[in-house]
């Protein structure tokens, strides 16, 4: 299992957010998340890679405890976790393909140049190499983010509204990229309120859409 | 692709993973140049007042004076004896009685030039130089005591003592302020530590996403302070180097004189910049490291 949350619940303060929550993410498995805005979809995904911890409940990330990983060990597993956030979360003094290459960087391991033009030319952005971020329409962005995830090779892609900021013909060639990406073994969950999205993927690909309701998740009906 | 992303993707520019352009790290970087120039002023002090407790220490210290006050008519033989008490005194080198014209010039300061010297009853001064191990002071006034009633032995330590004393004191004071400068570079390069990882949450937050250990972000801060603080350090440092160097030499102007550095002593500040830069290393770490934990 590359993630497992059991009986998990999580709140900020007084307001409590996700309850009871169970998840398994398995190998090569690809799931929606969806559910209304503030409903708790980046929170779950959040516990997911670990930067949030839960309230109650047990989190296993790749058969590991989340509570019994040192700060080190997280830092570790999270290289095996490939996340794009909807704001893509560039260090916007770094060029693009720097930006790209930062798992790399940050892990002290010598970036493989062949693999990250190639990598590059597969987002459609090899000619964008040296941008700076803020010049990248939001298109660009994401799937730039989409490289810098999937660079270290992960395990799973956790993305969060990747599609929330680009137009259906780029959200379409993202989708696309992820389904790719999944059809070689990734498992991928993505959160999202753009059904549109969600219909477009499973005619591509045979994906699980959960929904959370009320904070509880909840597996989404047919007509999805 | 272009040379600086080879630099970063080759990891020998991991620190550029923070922006370099920063208030915090300016402020870091000016405070440093400021307080290692205080600290050349310090370090001056501190040397000179070594120096001038040495000096004073020294001075005095291979020599006694002996005052014997007798009526005239036996001040010549009670010379005599106390000059054959001295010659048979281990640790004394050498004695010598003191002339008229030289008691003259002692008087002069207090009672003028025209002072009839020769119509009072002055004691007789007699100078005594000692060998490097010195005299034995108790047992020579014992025996002047017994064969030279009138004669007062003046070793000079209740000049001396004070004086050293008084350096000694000047000496540490000024070690205490480098001490002290220290601690302020510390203190204020932790507060731009601080500063800098608050304002740079935003970009720790990314780092983390990809996997960075806290190791490796400390780092990045840490490299980005250490080397600020060691060229702001250098600037300050030679700038008060020069300031010392164009400084005019005050002659005997008293005190001051001699404030600053000769020779080999140059050298010493020049070690001001790589101290700075290891509190900043060690500053910086323990404030990246905290804040960190702290924030996670």
């Amino acid at each position: 299992m590359v993630i497992r949350l059991a009986n998990v619940s999580h709140d900020y303060g007084a307001k409590g957010l996700l309850s009871g929550i169970d998840l398994h993410i398995a190998p090569g498995a690809f799931h929606f998340l969806t559910g209304p805005s503030g409903a708790g979809k980046s929170t779950l995904l959040k516990l997911c890679y670990g930067e949030l911890r839960p309230r109650s409940g047990q989190i296993e990330l790749f058969g590991q405890p989340l509570g019994g990983l040192s700060r080190d060990g997280l830092a570790d597993t999270r290289r095996r976790i490939g996340v794009i956030h909807q704001d893509c979360q560039f260090l916007d003094h770094l060029t693009l393909a720097e930006n790209v290459a930062l798992p790399f960087v940050a892990t002290g391991r010598p970036v493989p140049t062949r693999d990250l033009i190639e990598l590059l030319g597969w987002v459609g952005l090899g000619q964008h190499a040296d941008a700076l971020p803020p010049t990248l329409s939001g298109g660009e962005r994401q799937r730039a983010a989409l490289a810098r995830a999937v660079i270290l090779s992960p395990e799973v892609v956790l993305a969060d509204e990747p599609t929330g900021n680009v137009d259906p013909e780029m959200s379409q060639r993202l989708l696309s990229l992820l389904v790719e990406l999944n059809r070689m073994g990734t498992a991928v969950m993505i959160a999202t309120h753009d059904m549109a999205l969600i219909r477009n993927a499973k005619a591509q690909v045979s994906a699980r859409v959960l929904r959370i309701v009320d904070g509880t998740l909840q597996q989404a009906g047919a007509d999805l | 692709m272009s040379r600086r992303l080879s630099l970063i993707l080759r990891g020998g520019d991991s620190d550029r993973v923070v922006p370099s352009a920063g208030l915090s790290a300016l402020l870091s970087g000016i405070s440093a140049a400021m307080v290692a120039f205080l600290a050349v002023f310090a370090l001056a002090l501190s040397v000179s007042a070594g120096q001038l407790a040495l000096r004073w220490s020294d001075t005095l210290s291979q020599s006694a004076t002996l005052r014997l006050s007798a009526t005239p008519s036996e001040i010549g033989a009670q010379t005599e004896a106390v000059l054959e008490i001295l010659r048979a005194t281990p640790g004394v080198i050498s004695t010598r009685v003191l002339e008229i014209d030289e008691q003259r010039a002692l008087l002069e300061p207090w009672f003028g030039p025209d002072l009839p010297v020769e119509s009072l009853a002055l004691p007789r001064l007699i100078e005594i130089i000692e060998s490097p191990q010195g005299f034995d002071p108790v047992g020579l006034r014992l025996r002047l005591a017994t064969e030279a009633p009138g004669a007062v032995l003046d070793d000079h330590t209740r000049w001396r003592r004070p004086l050293v004393k008084a350096a000694s004191s000047l000496r540490l004071l000024a070690w205490s302020a480098v001490v002290l400068i220290g601690g302020v570079m510390a203190a204020t390069i932790t507060l731009a530590a601080g500063f800098s990882l608050a304002a740079n949450a935003p970009v720790i937050r990314v780092l983390r996403l990809v996997g960075a250990r806290d190791a490796f972000i400390a780092h990045a801060f840490t490299r980005r302070f250490t080397l600020t603080t060691l060229l702001g350090s250098t600037v300050g440092t030679l700038l008060g180097m020069l300031a010392f160097a164009v400084l005019p030499v005050a002659g005997d102007a008293g005190f001051l004189t001699g404030l600053g550095f000769s020779g080999l002593g140059w050298a010493m500040p020049l070690a001001i910049p790589p101290v700075a830069a290891v509190i900043a290393w060690i500053a910086t770490r323990a404030a990246a490291l905290r804040a960190l934990r702290r924030e996670s």
